[in-house]
């Protein structure tokens, strides 16, 4: 049985169509990248999965199963609470680290200021943070390096114990460490968690995913076992994108 | 011969021209707070700020008018500020910039831009004849809060629409509701913009005359409740001035009025930084 699992998947902003009959599973505990150039749909995808979609006054056809279960009847924010969504640039609340984290666990459950606590240092744990802000957390989250806000980003996610984690370009404005870091971090928490992770860095898909997906105009061209993909793709649009002619 | 002006010398005088429009603002504007203070200040005894209007205002302090001043401007902004916050609300985040907010917005800046005195008349039509509220303190200061509506809900519709729309994603992301989102996120972020629009607000009702004048009525005695008429500060100072009864009296009325003025302005701008400093 698959984490996610999507039919015949369509998305529309007005008349621009941005996802066309996708059919994608996605497995439990596996890092699943998505790539592809720019207008392929690889952040849509993302914006329907959690419905963020619906912000955007987007309209989408098709199926998707949590868990067996239509993403369409799940309560909106417990969807949003076990799909958990890491944005590209990274945006911290105003406030302080403190009340980033638990800006998430206080909307879905009420929780004593020690189960509070627990909670966002486990995340800061999780997300490899908790070092470098231990001392910190009352301090405004804007203070923060943009590598430690990218990793406040993931730790706000964990800190609602979500299920799966999808990550928008997560390390697109980062330098080589903290990309790094985050990769690191991903690759510790795939025990316990589901990533799909949208990236244009087709070597970060290489180093961290067990499956790639490659998206064009929409479609979904291709998916297989990241080292099958890169080095022997079936299809000829996958094989041009990877050698870099073109996108 | 052409007369031709060389980049660097553009640039001075452009830098010239600019210096000097802004001294000259500046100035101009030094020069009325010092010639008022210069003439009030020989006033400001302990006396003037504490004791009763004797006289007609020719005699005693200014006590009645400082206090129905402070009051008219709490009510105006008590009504005014969650009236106006609210709306803007509505406005930017529940009517997708359609028709109704663009012609909402086009109608507050038209009202923004009438005449103080329309309002004084209104407010005496409506709250003091029809509604029966008599001169007083609660007609005053509905009749304010009318009037600095439009400027509360078009800073604050500003302040709202400049919280980035990324923000509202992450909180959706996170799970939050509409309502979590704008309470949590977008009130708190857009705070320093709202509290600036009801700085505004306090600096017009503190200040107005025209709109008060009809309907707090010039009564100088000490105000016992919302249903007191009051001579707010400006109304005492227009007409000890106009009527001749005592310059200097006139003179250190507005000396209070300037320094309240300033004061208001002050206090909040240090909350505002301290607020900035904390959060951002």
């Amino acid at each position: 049985m698959s984490k996610i699992s999507i039919k015949d998947l369509n998305l529309y902003y007005g008349q621009h169509q941005a996802l066309k009959a996708i059919n994608l599973e996605v497995e439990k505990n596996e890092i699943l990248s998505v790539i592809g150039p720019a207008n392929s749909g690889k952040s849509s995808l993302l914006r329907v999965l959690n419905r963020l979609y619906e912000i955007d006054y987007a309209r989408v056809n098709g199926e998707v199963l949590l868990d067996e279960t239509s993403i369409f009847q799940i309560a909106i924010n417990d969807l949003r609470r076990r799909i958990g969504l890491i944005f590209a640039t990274p945006v911290v609340l105003p406030g302080s680290v403190y009340k980033n984290l638990s800006y998430g666990p206080k909307l879905h459950n009420r929780y004593s200021k020690t189960e509070l606590d627990a909670l966002v240092n486990n995340a800061l744990r999780s997300a490899n943070l908790w070092d470098e802000v231990a001392d910190r957390l009352e301090d405004s989250a804007a203070r923060l390096s943009g590598g430690q806000q990218q990793r406040l980003c993931i730790a706000r996610t964990l800190a609602m114990r979500p299920e799966v984690i999808m990550m928008d370009e997560p390390c697109s404005g980062l330098d080589p460490i903290s990309t790094a870091k985050i990769e690191a971090t991903m690759l510790k928490l795939k025990k316990e968690y589901t990533f799909v992770l949208v990236t244009n860095n087709t070597k970060q898909a290489a180093r961290v995913s067990d499956r790639t997906a490659f998206f064009y105009m929409g479609e979904l061209v291709e998916i297989g076992p990241t080292q099958k993909l890169f080095t022997s793709p079936a299809e000829k649009r996958t094989n041009d994108y990877i050698r870099g002619r073109f996108g | 011969m052409t007369l031709r002006i060389g980049p660097r010398t553009s640039q001075i005088i452009a830098y010239t021209i600019l210096l000097l429009m802004t001294v000259i603002t500046v100035l101009v504007l030094l020069f009325i707070i010092f010639y008022v203070l210069k003439n009030g200040v020989g006033q400001l005894t302990l006396e003037f700020l504490t004791d009763k209007t004797r006289e007609m205002g020719r005699e005693g302090g200014i006590l009645p008018s400082i206090l129905g001043t402070i009051f008219i401007t709490v009510v105006a902004i008590l009504i005014a500020t969650p009236l106006g916050v609210g709306s803007a609300v509505y406005l930017v985040e529940y009517t997708r910039g359609g028709p109704v907010r663009r012609i909402i917005s086009f109608g507050a800046d038209c009202l923004a831009g009438v005449p103080s005195i329309i309002f004084g008349l209104f407010g005496f039509i409506f709250f003091v004849i029809t509604m029966n509220l008599g001169w007083s303190i609660l007609s005053g200061g509905l009749t304010l809060a009318v009037m600095i509506l439009p400027t509360i809900i078009r800073t604050t519709e500003e302040a709202i629409k400049s919280v980035p729309h990324t923000y509202r994603e992450i909180s959706y992301s996170l799970g939050g509701g509409k309502l979590d989102t704008i309470l949590r996120v977008v009130l708190p972020t857009a705070l320093p913009g709202i509290l600036t629009g009801v700085i505004l607000g306090v600096g017009r009702a503190v200040g107005e005359t025209a709109a008060v004048i009809f309907t707090a009525g010039s009564s100088l005695g000490l105000p016992t409740s919302v249903f007191s008429s009051t001579r707010t500060l400006a109304v005492h100072f227009y007409i000890l001035a106009r009527e001749g009864l005592s310059m200097p009296k006139a003179y250190g009325t507005a000396a209070v009025l300037i320094i309240i003025i300033l004061a208001i302005n002050f206090v909040a701008y240090r909350l505002m930084h301290r607020f900035i400093a904390r959060y951002y």
